[in-house]
């Protein structure tokens, strides 16, 4: 017993520990996943979030230890986000045929975002710190913290609502768009991208390289728009 | 394939330079992904080798996000606290932009047929 013990904790240090189960935990829901009847709502993504969280409940492990090991995934996340280049420069003759939609509607896809949180924020009488913290809930991580830091509001916590939206938004976008009968997917990939960026344009790569494309586009733009929008918006609203 | 890593690093490095350097809200990698894509249209061809890369990189994206979702595990007591206005703010708002944002992006698409449609109706009249 003590051995086991003991092998635990040198397990749980050891750099592979971690990353291992991080990797095995996605695998094996994938394979869970796929052998399901179509059910669009579980992704690999949300069901090893959610186990991992446990594991990490359960044994009472530090996100300290586990950030520590899994955290060079995180790092490829840098030059993944440079390779969403290709999809898009594969895609680059529907992305210039539908330009002008596009940038029509990035800004309103911006204002529906921001308002639609800034509303239902007064309205559930959050604190304000909470509020501003969500407001930038649809741009990707990194941009969404300099927002929120910006307007006053708590990068850490802003980090997490935007990780929540990516979960939640996978979890309803698809049933919602067949619902509302959207099917295109370049359509569809770029409402994802600029709701649900970085999670929501993964999301759209495993169902096509197109809505892939639409997505990744969409994200960028919404972040690089919302870093301007958000501030002011604040600025004026108070 | 080595060659294409290179690239790939090399446009988030040239990314990152640009965004510290200018002090941009802007993250280096989203930089270096739209600088890429300029290139990528300059030169008018894509290598096999920056096709498996990206494919490679791209092919799980999500598994990456597992690290940092995780990271909520730190917020749980904050969260459970406010669970209930957190889920309402979250929920509704993710779903009004979804769909608001398709069908704006729907309506925009359509709108040249629509016109056309309507200007040959007239001309009927």
């Amino acid at each position: 017993m003590n051995n086991l013990i003991d092998l635990w904790g040198y397990l749980r240090e050891t750099p592979l520990f971690w990353l291992t189960l991080t990797l095995l935990t996605y695998q094996a829901s994938a394979w869970v996943i796929k052998r399901l009847p179509d059910w669009p709502v579980l992704n690999p993504f949300l069901a090893t979030t959610m186990i991992l969280v446990a594991v990490l409940l359960i044994t009472d492990t530090p996100y300290e230890t586990y950030i520590a090991q899994a955290g060079m995934l995180q790092f490829l996340l840098g030059p993944a986000t440079v390779a969403l280049a290709i999809p898009m420069y594969r895609n680059v003759t529907k992305l210039k045929q539908m330009l002008v939609p596009l940038l029509v509607c990035l800004p309103i896809g911006s204002l529906i975002a921001i308002s639609s949180v800034y509303a239902l924020g007064h309205l559930t009488k959050l604190s304000q710190a909470m509020q501003l913290s969500l407001l930038p809930k649809s741009v990707t991580t990194p941009i969404a913290m300099g927002i929120a830091e910006q307007i006053n509001g708590l990068p850490a916590l802003a980090a997490v609502f935007v990780l929540l939206t990516g979960m939640v938004g996978t979890l309803i976008a698809a049933p919602l768009l067949d619902f509302f009968r959207v099917h295109d997917l370049r359509v569809r990939g770029f409402a994802v991208g600029l709701s649900l960026h970085g999670i929501g344009t993964a999301r759209m790569l495993q169902i096509s390289q197109e809505a892939g494309a639409f997505s990744g586009l969409a994200m960028a733009l919404n972040g690089s728009l919302s870093a301007v929008l958000i501030p002011l918006i604040v600025y004026f609203l108070g | 394939m080595i060659g294409a890593l290179t690239l790939i690093f090399c446009f988030q490095l040239l990314g990152e330079t640009i965004s510290h350097l200018f002090g941009l809200p802007i993250p280096g990698p989203v930089i270096g992904m739209l600088l890429l894509f300029a290139w990528l249209s300059l030169r008018g061809q894509l290598s096999e080798g920056l096709e498996r890369a990206s494919s490679g990189l791209l092919d799980n994206l999500t598994l990456l996000f597992v690290p940092a979702g995780v990271g909520l595990i730190l917020y749980i007591d904050q969260l459970r606290e406010h669970w209930l206005g957190i889920a309402i703010v979250l929920i509704l708002s993710t779903a009004i932009t979804i769909v608001g944002t398709a069908l704006t992006l729907q309506f925009l698409q359509r709108l040249p047929v629509l016109l056309s449609h309507k200007r040959r109706e007239e001309a009927h009249e």
